[in-house]
């Protein structure tokens, strides 16, 4: 067994994954720059007929985005650095890799199956869990053959202790495997009858204020273990190894871990301020997302003091420009989102456009900066070839950042306007504003996000393109780079 | 040191990964569940035809939009109507509170908007309400609405979790073509107050449009 030559790792599974991550992530952005200039110009909801309305295409844009694009970028980072942090390759076990190509077929087609339920309204009703009883079935089962790839190479492993990836990366599985299974629970109707109706339809197994309670323990945590996670795991990994710089503290890295996995799940009762769910728990809600600050702003910290005293790189490296302001955005986006769980401003920002500001931030700023980041350093070192071009990179570099701050600046108005025009009170107490006035007004500002969509759009197409020359005609490396990932 | 233990055992790892995360949910979530599924002695379950606009509401995502929320704040039980209580949500599965208002809360329109307003509106929002930006829903008014579904969801909220729907609610087909005539009736009760011939005319063939189920349901949210 044991050996002392070099290690050749097999990306055969990690590459699959990534052109899927660049496909759902073009689609899923497309379509949400559809919705954003919806808004703004409602023409447009008539496209496709009935199946081109803007409420019928936002599930499509957020699961693409969430189970397409994210997931699929965390399943190619995962097949990339896994073998290497615990220095075995995929090649040394005939059945991890059967199992990992399985595994890509069928989320890919369970994927695509998917989505096409969605156009078709095909729906369990609940924001981010509208995939119905059999899709979930498919779901589980393509996670359940992620967790068997991971216990498989971990079980395997020649290096004994688990890198901080790792434990990001477990986190995920056994996070969202959680939070899907009970949130999804329900009842096929058609199976309860004797065949009556439609075999796609179920009941939820919760109903009511208890059915929110879990949804948004679910909606808040899939945010969590999806977005946060995983991303923070990749950065733990990527931004080292780009670097070349050593993690700055390992004893913040635990707090920060066992600090998020403790006070994370707690928080999702902050999207049910002043419902009907009982006081308590809204204050729980609400004091747990402050506190939430401590371990998010910790991994922030973590990462740019790892760049300390090497911040020429940034100048230098459009690679470390996107993880550092990655980094920031999400300091941003934690500090933004407890805010708003305060519960006298929450009055004012809840089901206003503040909200879908805050994610896109996250999401936009953070999450696929990182995931573009850490394809980009993986092409050089799966394909053997130089980066096909940096200067592409660095316009795409701001031509992005510029869209995630007019997006989110032009929420944070739309939202706050619209939120005190809501209630406003003229001196007798009688509101001043009727509904559509408040909707007028958003105008100029649903131009600017359509405006920011279309910019980030483009930022990604260019992401795509870079990476098609890359893998197609980038120059030849005859050995892998040990850090700063080679552009032409 | 325990850490460092911890982190060369993936399986022991694993096991306090998913206790620390386990802890929220079992003390926030399941202490009130029994209390918050108890419905207000007043609510009575959506019938078939409303079921059915209900899942038409799911299938055409209005949450998307539209809350069934109101806070208690004097702002809103002035623009809505009396904040929402628990209870009344107790038969709603899914829970449609929605979390963004593009458009106005709903969970009381069918107070203040009737069969005529809702059909207007659908067919081309911006000629009711000026400057609206919500689509139009036409498709509705050709598109059937899926009472057998409905009437499949009702038994089985009956059966599964107590759901107080008739004895006349029974799983077998027979049970269903029984109940069908009583479904055709409700809609017509709607379909009288519309204006399109179209709709009419599908109901006297014992077809539901989209929009009759749509308008049923709407109006029964009070």
């Amino acid at each position: 067994m044991q050996s002392n030559a070099a290690l050749e790792y097999d990306y055969t599974v990690a590459k699959m994954f990534t052109y899927v991550t660049i496909l759902f992530g073009f689609l899923g952005m497309l379509v949400g720059t559809i919705l954003a200039l919806q808004l703004a110009f409602p023409e447009l909801n008539y496209l496709i007929g009935e199946y081109g309305t803007f409420s019928r295409l936002r599930p499509v844009h957020t699961n693409t985005v969430i189970f397409g694009f994210t997931v699929s970028g965390v399943f190619a980072t995962w097949y990339y650095f896994a073998q290497r942090v615990l220095k075995v390759s995929m090649a040394e076990s005939r059945f991890l890799m059967i199992l990992g190509k399985a595994h890509f077929w069928v989320y890919f087609i369970g994927a695509l199956i998917a989505t096409i339920t969605l156009v078709f309204g095909i729906s369990a009703g609940k924001e981010y869990a509208q995939y119905e009883w059999w899709i979930d079935i498919v779901i589980v089962i393509i996670w359940l053959m992620w967790g068997v790839s991971i216990f498989g190479i971990i079980g395997i492993r020649r290096e004994k202790v688990l890198y901080v990836s790792i434990w990001y990366y477990l986190a995920c599985f056994l996070g969202i495997a959680m939070l899907y299974l009970f949130n999804n629970m329900s009842i096929p109707t058609y199976f309860m009858t004797d065949g009556l109706g439609s075999i796609n339809h179920s009941v939820s197994m919760y109903a009511g204020t208890n059915d929110a309670l879990v949804q948004w323990w679910y909606g808040h945590n899939a945010v969590a273990f999806g977005f946060t996670v995983p991303i923070v795991g990749m950065i733990y990994y990527f931004l080292p190894k780009e670097s070349g710089q050593a993690i700055y503290s390992y004893k913040l890295s635990l707090l920060s871990f066992w600090g998020l996995m403790f006070v994370y799940l707690w928080a999702g009762s902050h999207h049910l301020l002043w419902s009907t769910v009982p006081d308590w728990m809204q204050t729980m809600g609400s004091a747990f997302s402050i506190v939430l600050i401590l371990p998010s702003w910790g991994s922030a910290i973590n990462m740019l003091l790892t760049m300390k005293g090497e911040w020429n790189q940034l100048a230098e490296n459009p690679l470390i420009k996107f993880m550092v302001i990655a980094s920031t955005f999400y300091m941003l986006s934690t500090i933004e989102g407890p805010i708003q769980a305060i519960k006298s401003v929450n009055a004012i920002a809840h089901f206003t456009d503040w909200i879908p500001g805050h994610v896109h931030d996250g999401v936009l700023g953070w999450v696929v900066f990182m995931t573009m980041a850490a394809l980009f350093h993986m092409a050089p070192r799966m394909w053997k070839r130089e980066i096909y071009s940096k200067k592409l990179m660095g316009i795409q570099f701001w031509m992005q950042t510029t869209a995630v701050v007019l997006y989110f600046t032009s929420m944070w108005v739309a939202g706050i306007t619209q939120g005190m025009m809501w209630r406003a009170v003229d001196e007798y107490g009688n509101l001043v504003y009727s509904f559509i006035d408040t909707v007028t007004v958003l105008h100029p500002y649903y131009v600017i996000r359509g405006v920011s969509g279309v910019l980030y759009l483009t930022g990604f197409i260019l992401f795509a393109y870079n990476m098609y020359k890359t893998i197609t005609a980038g120059r030849e490396l005859t050995e892998e780079p040990q850090f700063k990932t080679p552009m032409a | 040191m325990f850490f460092h233990w911890l982190e060369k055992n993936p399986f022991y790892f694993a096991v306090l990964i998913s206790i620390v995360i386990s802890f929220a949910g079992l003390l926030e979530i399941v202490p009130n569940f029994a209390q918050a599924a108890r419905p207000l002695t007043t609510e009575t379950p959506k019938t078939v035809l409303e079921l059915a606009g209900k899942n038409l509401y799911v299938k055409d995502n209005c949450i998307a939009c539209h809350s069934q929320m109101i806070r208690p704040f004097k702002s809103e039980t002035d623009r809505y109507g009396k904040y929402s209580l628990s209870g009344e949500y107790a038969y709603d599965r899914p829970f449609l509170w929605g979390s963004k208002r593009t458009g106005p809360d709903l969970h009381r329109v069918g107070n203040y908007r009737t069969t005529d307003w809702h059909e207007n509106h659908m067919l081309n929002p911006p000629a009711i309400v000026p400057g609206s930006i919500m689509p139009a829903y036409k498709h509705m008014f050709t598109n059937l609405a899926d009472i057998e579904t409905a009437y499949a969801e009702a038994v089985t909220v009956k059966n599964a979790f107590f759901t107080p729907y008739g004895p006349e609610f029974k799983k077998t087909r027979a049970a269903w073509e029984a109940h069908r005539p009583k479904v055709l009736a409700d809609a017509k009760k709607i379909a009288d107050d519309m204006k399109s011939e179209d709709v009419k005319k599908a109901v006297a063939n014992g077809q539901v449009p989209e929009i009759v189920a749509m308008i049923a349901y709407l109006n029964s949210l009070k």
